[in-house]
């Protein structure tokens, strides 16, 4: 092996005093993306009309429909909304941060040991044995609660109002509408999970804009260094940085 | 069909801690070395590397690190009238994958072991009379003592760069008002640093266990308190409390690992050679069945390999050393029924249960610092440290809070009952994400008859060959330790007086869960001992079956510990070394008779 080059960074990285602060390396303000992409101009009307939000419109899905898209946006904002908390799921990008997640090995399933047979309705203690990966689950998840939705009402779940969506969530959640294709508390508990990721990841990966996230609770990012900081009983005083070196 | 390669003296299936240790040891001793690790190379840089390893969701969440189980996992059931199926997802524990193994990735809480530990039947036995121990549990001596492995115990601290407090050296009191642990053997030698500094969390669980009357102390850790440089010559800076410890390659230099306090000095060496992405499908036995000829791999491009060799070490994964033995044909499968047989026998793991208590905002516990070995323990209720006579378990539980940094995506927790979405959820997690201790009963586990491994009927491998199958389940011994630990650590944390306290821990009733997090220290399947019918390996860490097999891990300890399992990995690998150095290369054949 030949493994020279390895050790000149360690022996260099050994000598330095350390200061940790990545550099800025982008302009950026999490909104670089949006500059590069022109919107399409034959991208037909949504079929329902978009929840009123600030920031996630520029971002076209390569993934999900736009009746997907639409029910993605009304069921983020419900997740974690904008409130006097601060900015939800909406306004750090979380539905394209989903959006891209689709496009990894994860949402295939590739990171999971996936030959069959296979025990559905295995105890919860099991672990995960469904067939499903989840873009099968989005596909599935968003057209049964939407069927299920219309049959209730004649509207999708985007096209109602933030009380009844918050009550539909927590029908999901519960498990209560059985659907044929995928069980209602696999798909909830999928649209949770990667919500929360979409709201607390790096921005790297297309969420926690403006590390609005990290903000709310008080996480500063990317900083990993708090050797002066470890005994004291005090706030942390300084915002966070991420990754690409922009800072909150 | 097979390329046969050139035969080596030794060969090292894995390249974790056992596997470097070994490599290290055979190579002192003059050796021709090969190391065969089924993953990729991996190293400070680049996997380490600032600040794209700060990245939650690709190491935590994604598990970048981790065992690729897509290729091969293990199948679970709770008992053998039930159909195991595969763990899909990692959950319940995490082993390594790549160079440096679980080694690159651990936190580095660095203990050595109570010394009752290692002679478990004989001291419950002595103390407590036979009939204390339940029919169905299978508990044994190691076969060796903490006085004999006390030289490399020191010696594994020196090589890790072990943070910590001695209580006594050489009989001296030395640890008293400093942090040391009252209940803590002996030792020949201070640890190599001092202690680590402590949390805020810590601060609070140390100044409430006090407050209660138990005696805290600095957990030992492999993460450096200040620079350090290992008798190997590899070079640690001291740790910075990053918070992306456990589950990531530290990016300080500051946390044990093969790649950083071993691999630098074995890299020069012309009679040692480390081949990633390879493989290892079984070891290869000769006509009687009782000698090794070499091993048997896939490499990086999917070819088959026949690597012959004169000496085995089988220096893999828990789970991987037994599903090696077990399809290469090595010592007898172990069947629970007759009780028969030894590949497999006494699986055991760690007996887990959680407090977390929440805090009003004047107590800043900053739960984003952290370092995966520091933070401040109790030994009042562990190994046998307290009368176990009134209260009818077996075993004993550490209790610590150890903050090794949590992170946003996984690591918030909220008092009981708050919503898991929508303005309430976002509203406790900005109240307690940096307000709140989290605290572990660390519980040893015991073996017994019905919690075994064996090759499972259906589920097979990415390379067509049986996937291990793990039989498994709490037992009612294991249910009382658990609620009797959550007791004493509920009053550690009661005296904290927080706002508000979560309990997680075990019911009459509850079965074993694949699915959450516990910890990743899965013992025994291929344990040492000293009746070849209870045991797969001699007191050397060698095959009672094939002589010229040495099988160091976690996979020998008859039983769960109270403490981690490295730094009783680690010693039991260098006394197996000096055994292989000392008499089985003079004389090649069994290290103790049968």
């Amino acid at each position: 092996m030949s493994d020279q080059d390895r050790d000149n960074p360690r022996r260099e990285f050994l000598r330095k005093s350390l200061t940790l602060i990545p550099v800025v390396t982008l302009a950026g303000t999490g909104l670089g993306s949006s500059v590069l992409q022109a919107a399409p101009e034959s991208t037909p009307a949504p079929a329902v009309p978009k929840p009123a939000a600030a920031g996630a419109g520029e971002y076209q899905p390569s993934f999900f429909t736009a009746e997907e898209w639409a029910f993605i946006n009304a069921a983020v904002a419900q997740l974690i909304p904008n409130d006097a908390q601060g900015p939800g799921a909406l306004e750090a990008g979380v539905p394209e941060y989903i959006d891209r997640q689709m496009n990894t090995p994860y949402a295939a399933g590739a990171l999971w040991y996936m030959q069959g047979p296979f025990n559905a309705d295995a105890a919860p203690e099991m672990g995960w044995q469904s067939k499903l990966v989840p873009k099968d689950i989005y596909r599935l998840g968003i057209a049964a609660t939407d069927q299920w939705v219309k049959g209730l009402s004649g509207k999708t779940f985007a096209e109602q109002d933030s009380a009844t969506r918050d009550d539909l969530l927590k029908q999901l959640e519960a498990g209560k509408p059985q659907f044929d294709a995928v069980p209602a508390k696999i798909f909830f508990n999928l649209l949770l999970q990667n919500t929360k990721e979409g709201f607390f990841c790096d921005p790297i990966h297309g969420g926690n804009k403006g590390m609005v996230g990290w903000t709310m609770i008080g996480f500063p990012g990317a900083r990993a260094d708090f050797m002066d900081w470890v005994e004291r009983n005090e706030q942390y005083p300084f915002p966070a940085v991420s990754i690409r070196g922009e800072r909150a | 069909m097979a390329t046969v390669m050139k035969k080596v003296d030794a060969v090292i299936v894995g390249f974790g801690w056992t596997g470097a240790i070994m490599a290290k040891e055979l190579t002192e001793a003059g050796l021709n070395v090969l190391a065969l690790e089924r993953g990729p190379m991996q190293d400070t840089y680049p996997d380490g590397n600032y600040p794209q390893v700060i990245d939650e969701l690709t190491y935590s969440v994604r598990k970048k690190l981790f065992q690729d189980i897509s290729k091969e996992t293990v199948t679970i059931r709770h008992s053998v009238n039930d159909i195991a199926l595969p763990n899909r997802q990692l959950g319940a524990f995490l082993p390594g994958n790549g160079v440096g193994g679980a080694g690159l990735h651990w936190s580095g809480v660095h203990f050595r072991v109570d010394p009752i530990e290692l002679r478990m039947r004989s001291h419950y036995e002595e103390r407590y009379g036979k009939s204390f121990i339940p029919k169905d549990m299978t508990i044994q001596d190691f076969g060796v003592s903490y006085e004999e492995l006390e030289p490399f115990f020191d010696f594994a601290e020196k090589v890790f760069g072990t943070s910590g407090q001695a209580w006594t050296v050489k009989g001296q009191l030395v640890g008293q008002g400093k942090g040391g642990n009252p209940y803590a053997a002996d030792r020949s030698n201070p640890f190599p640093l001092e202690a680590q500094k402590n949390t805020v969390s810590a601060q609070l669980f140390g100044k409430a266990a006090t407050e209660v009357g138990y005696k805290p102390y600095n957990l030992p850790s492999a993460n450096t308190s200040g620079p350090y440089t290992n008798p190997y010559g590899a070079q640690m800076g001291p740790c910075n409390f990053c918070g992306f410890c456990s589950g990531y390659v530290c990016y300080m230099y500051s946390k044990a690992s093969p790649n950083v306090n071993i691999l630098p000095a074995l890299k020069p060496l012309p009679n040692f050679e480390l081949r990633p992405n390879s493989h290892v499908l079984r070891v290869n036995l000769d006509s009687t069945k009782s000698k090794a000829t070499g091993v048997t791999y896939i490499d990086g491009q999917g070819r088959e390999i026949e690597q012959p060799a004169d000496l085995v070490i089988l220096g893999a994964f828990q789970l991987h050393n037994v599903r090696l033995m077990l399809l290469s044909g090595i010592g007898k499968p172990y069947d629970p029924i007759s009780g028969e047989g030894v590949v497999g026998r006494n699986f055991a793991y760690q007996n887990m249960a959680t407090i977390k208590a929440f805090f009003d905002k004047d107590t800043h516990t900053n739960n984003f610092i952290g370092a995966g070995g520091n933070g401040v323990a109790v030994d009042d209720f562990n190994a046998d440290n307290f009368d176990h006579g009134p209260h009818g378990f077996v075993g004993g539980s550490p209790m610590w809070v150890n903050q090794a940094g949590s992170r946003p995506i996984a690591g918030t927790s909220n008092p009981p009952g708050t919503p898991a979405w929508g303005s309430a959820w976002k509203r406790a997690t900005a109240d307690y994400y940096t307000h709140q201790v989290s605290m572990d009963a660390h519980g040893a586990h015991q073996s017994y008859r019905g919690n075994y491994l064996d090759l499972d009927p259906v589920y097979r491998d990415a390379y067509g060959l049986p996937l291990l199958r793990m039989t498994f389940d709490w037992q009612e011994n294991d249910i009382r330790m658990n609620r009797f630990m959550v007791e004493k650590m509920g009053k550690i944390a009661q005296a904290m007086g927080p706002k508000a306290i979560a309990v997680i821990g075990k019911q009459v009733g509850d079965h074993f869960n694949t699915a959450s997090y516990q910890t990743t220290h899965l013992n025994g399947g291929a344990i040492m001992g000293t009746d070849p019918k209870t045991s797969a390996l001699n007191r050397y860490l060698q095959s009672w079956d094939v002589h010229n097999v040495f099988v160091p891990g976690a996979s020998a300890f008859p039983q769960g510990l109270g403490y981690n399992p490295t730094g009783l990995v680690a010693a039991l690998t260098y006394w197996s070394a000096k055994a292989i150095r000392e008499q089985y290369l003079k004389n090649p054949g069994p290290l103790v008779q049968a």
